[in-house]
C-alpha cells in the first residue's frame, strides 16, 4: 500500500515546498559567471528562449536571449524566477526508500539498491498479475528525446500498454479535433501570422496569464489595427481592452461557435470557392446549426445576441483572421466537440493555409507539442503514429528493431489509468515528471488510487504531493541539466542545452531509464552514450509519419534558432505554416466540416448545486506547482487559491471580499478566501488549481471524460457555496505598496 | 538589445504605454535580477480597482528634466546623471526624510527602511549606459513598457508619444514618454459616459438577468 510514511505536514517540513528567496550566495555574492548558456524557459508551451549565467556548475541568474525570434527576450515571471529551481534546498540529491522510521519519511539507499528494488517490484507484479498490471505515468516537460525514450522503455523494456501522460489534461482535445479535420495535431500557423491578422479571436484562454509572450502578437495586430475578440467567463486582463467580449457561460461554447456559423451562412459571410474545392462535408455541419440562432444561443451562452452578431460580422467579412483557443474550450467532456465547431468557423471562411489565417490551439505545457508526437500517449507511436494502425508499427516496429507482434497495444489513458489502479486492475506504477494529485481531478479518488498501489516508484527532482506515496524515488535532472530538443506550441523544434550537470547523486533522467531497461535485460534496445543518439533514432523514426523530423539535425535546430516540423528530407527548410493552397494532411486532401449538435456538460446547475466551477491558472504558477510553489517572489504574487465571484452572488451568499467560504461539489470541498470581483460572470466562481491537499482546486473537479480525447471536464463542475466564517485579507501586495512604504 | 544609450540626444526612449499592461508582474521580478538592483525591485506596478477592472498600472520613474524630487531633498542627495537619468539618494547624504516621496508628482521614490535610503528606478544605468534594454522593457511581454527610437515607436505602433504634463501650477517635462490614443483629440474626458462599450455591462446582465 504506497501510502506517505508520515503525515504531510511531517514530509513539507523536510521535503518542502520551501521557498528560495535569492541566488546561491545571496543577492550581494558578487559571483563570476563562468558561462552563459542559451537555452530555453522550462515552463510552459511557448518555449521563450532565454539565457542562463552558470558560476561554479550553479544557474545563478538569467540574461534576455534578444536574438531568439519567438520571444525577443521577452519573458513572464515565471521566466524571470525559473533559475531560481537551481541551488534549491527541496532538490532531491540521493535515491530514497519510503521509511517511516527515517526522518523524514525517506532513508537515502544507493542507486543499486534502488534500482533493484524498481525491477524486481516490476518483475513481481507482472509474474503475478500480467504485464499492463504495471504502468507508466509520464510529463511533457521532458524533451523530445526522452518522451520517445519513455514511449520506447514503456513498450520494450516494461512491455507494458498502460502508458499515458500528462497532456492528457492539456492537449487532447486540441490534438484529437485537429487530426479529425485538418489531418494533423500541429498549430497550422508560426505566431508570427498572428500579426497579420485583420481580426483575432481569443476563445477560452486567458493569454494575459497563462502565455503572456503571446499577448505582444496580438497588440502587433492591434497596431495594424485588427480587432480583437475574447471569449471567457471572465474579463481577463487581455479583454479588458477587447473591441468585442462574449461572455460566455462555462461548457456552452459550442453553442457559441454553432450561433456564428448559423450567422456566417444566413448572412452568407462564407468563402464558396474554398468551401468547394477544399473541404468535405459542409452541408452537415450547416444542417446542424440551421436552428441555432443568436437568440437560441444567447439563451444557453449567456451572451447576449447582438454581441454574437457582431462577432460573425469581425469573422466573416475579415480578410484575414486567426482564432486561438485554449484549455477554455477543451477541457470538457465535449472539448473535441468545441475544438471542431472553432475549426468549422475557419474552413467556411476559408482562413488556412494563408498569411494571418488560421484557427489554432495553443500548447500549454512546456513541450506539450513535441511531447505528444514521439510517443508517450497510449494511443501513439512516434512520428505521431496510431498504435492501433497495422502499417504504423511495423514502420516503428523496423526502427525498433523488434518484431511488429512485440510492441503492446493501445493502454489506458491518464485518468482511466488512475481509475485502474483504484479498482486494483494495475498494480505497480512508475512515473516521471507527473503530479497527478494535484493536476488529476477529483483528487480525493486519486488519493486513495495512489495509496492502493503495491508499488510506487518516482522520478523527478523535487518531491511532489504524488511522490509522499512513493515506495522508492529516484532523483532526475531538472531541465537545465540535460540536453535535448522541445518543440514549441508553434511548431518549432529548438534546442535545450545543459548549462550545469545534475547535483549530488542525481541523475539525467534517460540514464536512470537506461539503468532498468539493462537490469530488465532490454538493453538491446537501448544503445545510446547521449540524447543526441536518441533524437537521431527519433527521427528515423518519425520518418513518414504526419511529426515528420527526417531532416532535422541538431545542428540546423541550433544554426537557425528553431525548425517548423514537416522536415520530411535533408536540407528541407522546413514548414512554419501548414496546409499552404488549402492542401489538408487527407488522402483526398480536403479538410473536413463535422457536425456539432450542442450538448449539455457531464454536470449541470441544479437546486443543490446551483453554482458553475471553473478551473485555471494564475501567472505565478505552473500547472501543479511543483516547481512554481518553491521560488519565494512567485509565491508572494499569488500565495493562496482565492475564489473569485461576482458581487452579486457573494450578495447571495453573504460575503464581502476577503471573507472565507466553502465551495461543495458532489466530490470534495474547500474552504477559501471569497475574491469579490465584477470582472466574472455571476453565476460562475473561478479557483485556481496549483495547490496540493485542502487547497486543491481539484478536489471538485469532475472525473467525467470526452468520449473521443479522454480530457477530463476540469472547466465545469457544478458547486454550492456557503459562508465559512472567518475573514482574510485578499489585498494585492502591490495594492499595500503605497501605505506600506511610507515612513 | 543593444539600441544605443539612453539619453542621448533622447534616442533610444524609454514608453510607458499604460493601457497595454496585463499586470503580469514580470517587470517587478526582472527589475530585482537588475545587476545592480540585487533583489530590490524599483518598479512600481499597481492595480487600479481589482473590485471592478483587471487594470493595472506599471510606474518607472519619469526622469523629469527638472527633477522635483531633486528640488525639494534638503541633502542634495538626489543627483541627475549627464544622461538626464535621475538616480537614487546618494547612500551617504540621504537622511531618509522622504520629502521625495511626497513631493514626486508621481509617486516614484520609495523610503526603503532596510536600507534607510530613498530609492527609485534608475533606468538599469549599468545596462543602459552600454547600450543595454532596461530589464522591464525587455522582458514585458506585452510592450506596455517599450524601449526604442522615436522613429520605430511611430512606424510600429499606435497612439501618440506625450512627456509634457501640468500639476496645478507646476510644469514637468520628462524624458520618459506615455502614450495616449490621439494627442490632438484634447483632454479625455472619463466621467460624461459618452464612450459606451461592453465594458459598461460586461455580462448583458442589463439585458436578460444571469442569477445563479
Amino acid at each position: 500500500m504506497a501510502r506517505p510514511p508520515i503525515t504531510d505536514d511531517e514530509l513539507i517540513a523536510r521535503y518542502g515546498p520551501h521557498l528560495n528567496e535569492a541566488p546561491p550566495g545571496g543577492w550581494n555574492a558578487g559571483l563570476t559567471i563562468d558561462k552563459v548558456v542559451n537555452t530555453h524557459c522550462c515552463f510552459c508551451g511557448q518555449q521563450c528562449g532565454i539565457k542562463l549565467k552558470v558560476h561554479d556548475n550553479m544557474v545563478v541568474g538569467f540574461e534576455p536571449w534578444y536574438e531568439f525570434p519567438f520571444n525577443e527576450g521577452k519573458l513572464c515571471p515565471k521566466g524571470v524566477k525559473r533559475y531560481l529551481q537551481g541551488g534549491h534546498p527541496d532538490r532531491l540529491l540521493h535515491p530514497m526508500e519510503r521509511d517511516g522510521t527515517a526522518p523524514g519519511g525517506f532513508r537515502d539507499i544507493t542507486w543499486d539498491q534502488a534500482l533493484d528494488k524498481v525491477v524486481s517490484e516490476i518483475r513481481r507484479i507482472q509474474a503475478e498479475h500480467g504485464d499492463d498490471a504495471f504502468a507508466m505515468l509520464s510529463g511533457v516537460s521532458l524533451t523530445n528525446e526522452k518522451s520517445y525514450l519513455v514511449g520506447k522503455f514503456a513498450r520494450m523494456a516494461l512491455h507494458t500498454a498502460n502508458l499515458d501522460y500528462n497532456g492528457r489534461f492539456c492537449m487532447v482535445s486540441a490534438g484529437t479535433g485537429n487530426k479529425k479535420a485538418l489531418g494533423i495535431d500541429r498549430a497550422p500557423n508560426p505566431w508570427s501570422d498572428i500579426p497579420l491578422a485583420d481580426v483575432v479571436w481569443i476563445a477560452g484562454s486567458n493569454v494575459a496569464e497563462t502565455f503572456p509572450i503571446t499577448t505582444g502578437y496580438i497588440w502587433r495586430a492591434r497596431d495594424r489595427g485588427a480587432k480583437l475578440i475574447v471569449q471567457d467567463p471572465r474579463v481577463v486582463p487581455l479583454a479588458r481592452t477587447a473591441d468585442l467580449f462574449l461572455p460566455v457561460r462555462p461548457g456552452t461554447d459550442s453553442a457559441l461557435f454553432g450561433a456564428v456559423l448559423h450567422v456566417l451562412i444566413k448572412r452568407d459571410w462564407l468563402d464558396h470557392d474554398f468551401i468547394a474545392a477544399h473541404t468535405v462535408n459542409f452541408d452537415d455541419a450547416a444542417a446542424a446549426v440551421a436552428e441555432m440562432t443568436p437568440a437560441w444561443a444567447a439563451d444557453i451562452t449567456g451572451v447576449p445576441a447582438a454581441r454574437i452578431e457582431e462577432a460573425a460580422e469581425l469573422w466573416g467579412t475579415s480578410a484575414t483572421g486567426m482564432m486561438l483557443h485554449a484549455r477554455g474550450i477543451e477541457q470538457h467532456t465535449k472539448g473535441v466537440d468545441n475544438v471542431l465547431a472553432a475549426i468549422n468557423l475557419g474552413l467556411a471562411t476559408g482562413k488556412f493555409g494563408k498569411p494571418g489565417c488560421g484557427v489554432s490551439t495553443i500548447t500549454g505545457q512546456g513541450n506539450g507539442q513535441g511531447g505528444r508526437e514521439h510517443g508517450h500517449k497510449c494511443d501513439q507511436l512516434p512520428g505521431n503514429r496510431d498504435i492501433t494502425n497495422p502499417e504504423h508499427r511495423a514502420a516503428v516496429a523496423k526502427v525498433w528493431n523488434c518484431d511488429e507482434s512485440e510492441i503492446p497495444g493501445k493502454g489506458l489513458p491518464a485518468e482511466e489509468l488512475i481509475e485502474a489502479i483504484h479498482d486494483g486492475t494495475i498494480k505497480g506504477l512508475l512515473s516521471i515528471c507527473f503530479n497527478p494529485l494535484v493536476s488529476a481531478p477529483d483528487s480525493n479518488f486519486t488519493r486513495e488510487a495512489l495509496d492502493k498501489l503495491e508499488f510506487y516508484a518516482v522520478i523527478d527532482f523535487f518531491l511532489s504531493e504524488s511522490a509522499h506515496h512513493a515506495d522508492i524515488v529516484l532523483p532526475g535532472s531538472l531541465h537545465e541539466e540535460d540536453e535535448g530538443t522541445s518543440t514549441s506550441g508553434e511548431g518549432r523544434i529548438i534546442k535545450i542545452n545543459a548549462a550545469v550537470t545534475p547535483p549530488g547523486e542525481a541523475r539525467r533522467d534517460w540514464e536512470i531509464l537506461l539503468d532498468i531497461a539493462e537490469r530488465l535485460g532490454k538493453s538491446e534496445y537501448f544503445p545510446y552514450t547521449n540524447t543526441e543518439q536518441i533524437f537521431d533514432e527519433l527521427c528515423r523514426a518519425s520518418t513518414g509519419g504526419t511529426a515528420d523530423y527526417t531532416g532535422a539535425t541538431w545542428q540546423r535546430i541550433e544554426d537557425e534558432m528553431g525548425l517548423f516540423w514537416p522536415v520530411p528530407e535533408a536540407g528541407h527548410p522546413g514548414t512554419p505554416r501548414l496546409h499552404e493552397g488549402g492542401q489538408f494532411h487527407f488522402p483526398d486532401g480536403r479538410a473536413r466540416f463535422h457536425a456539432v449538435p450542442y450538448k449539455l456538460s457531464a454536470e449541470v446547475v441544479d437546486d443543490d448545486y446551483p453554482v458553475l466551477l471553473t478551473t485555471g491558472r494564475v501567472v505565478s504558477q505552473y500547472l501543479s506547482g511543483t516547481q512554481t510553489r518553491r521560488i519565494a517572489a512567485l509565491v508572494a504574487q499569488y500565495p493562496e487559491p482565492l475564489c473569485e465571484m461576482h458581487p452579486r452572488l457573494a450578495d447571495t451568499v453573504g460575503v464581502i471580499d476577503g471573507d472565507l467560504v466553502t465551495v461543495t461539489s458532489r466530490r470534495g470541498t474547500i474552504t477559501l478566501p471569497a475574491h469579490v470581483v465584477n470582472t466574472i460572470r455571476p453565476d460562475t466562481v473561478f479557483i485556481p488549481y496549483h495547490w496540493p491537499g485542502q487547497q486543491a482546486a481539484n478536489q471538485l473537479t469532475n472525473r467525467a471524460v470526452d468520449p473521443l480525447s479522454k480530457m477530463p471536464e476540469f472547466k465545469v463542475a457544478a458547486v454550492r457555496v456557503e459562508r465559512a466564517g472567518g475573514h482574510t485579507e485578499t489585498t494585492d501586495a502591490r495594492d499595500m505598496e503605497l501605505q506600506g512604504d511610507q515612513p | 538589445m543593444r539600441t544605443g544609450q539612453f539619453g542621448i540626444d533622447d534616442n533610444p526612449v524609454f514608453v510607458i504605454d499604460q493601457s497595454r499592461c496585463i499586470g503580469c508582474e514580470a517587470c517587478v521580478q526582472a527589475c530585482a535580477e537588475c545587476g545592480t538592483h540585487r533583489g530590490q525591485s524599483l518598479i512600481h506596478l499597481d492595480s487600479v480597482d481589482r473590485a471592478t477592472s483587471t487594470q493595472t498600472a506599471p510606474m518607472v520613474c519619469m526622469h523629469c528634466e527638472d527633477p522635483t524630487c531633486a528640488q525639494v531633498c534638503p541633502a542634495d542627495a538626489i543627483k541627475q546623471t549627464e544622461e538626464g537619468i535621475v538616480q537614487s539618494a546618494l547612500k551617504p547624504r540621504c537622511i531618509g526624510c522622504s520629502n521625495c516621496v511626497l513631493a514626486c508628482p508621481f509617486g516614484v521614490p520609495k523610503y526603503v527602511a532596510d536600507f534607510d535610503q530613498m530609492m527609485k528606478c534608475d533606468m538599469c544605468t549599468d545596462r543602459t549606459s552600454e547600450g543595454l534594454t532596461p530589464m522591464c522593457a525587455s522582458v514585458c511581454p506585452s510592450e506596455a513598457l517599450w524601449y526604442g527610437t522615436i522613429e520605430e515607436f511611430r512606424d510600429t505602433r499606435r497612439g501618440s508619444l506625450f512627456r509634457d504634463f501640468l500639476f496645478g501650477r507646476q510644469e514637468v517635462r520628462t524624458k520618459v514618454y506615455t502614450v495616449i490614443d490621439d494627442s490632438l483629440g484634447g483632454p479625455l474626458d472619463v466621467l460624461s459616459g459618452t464612450q459606451r462599450s461592453w465594458l459598461d455591462d460586461p455580462f448583458g446582465l442589463e439585458q436578460s438577468e444571469v442569477t445563479p
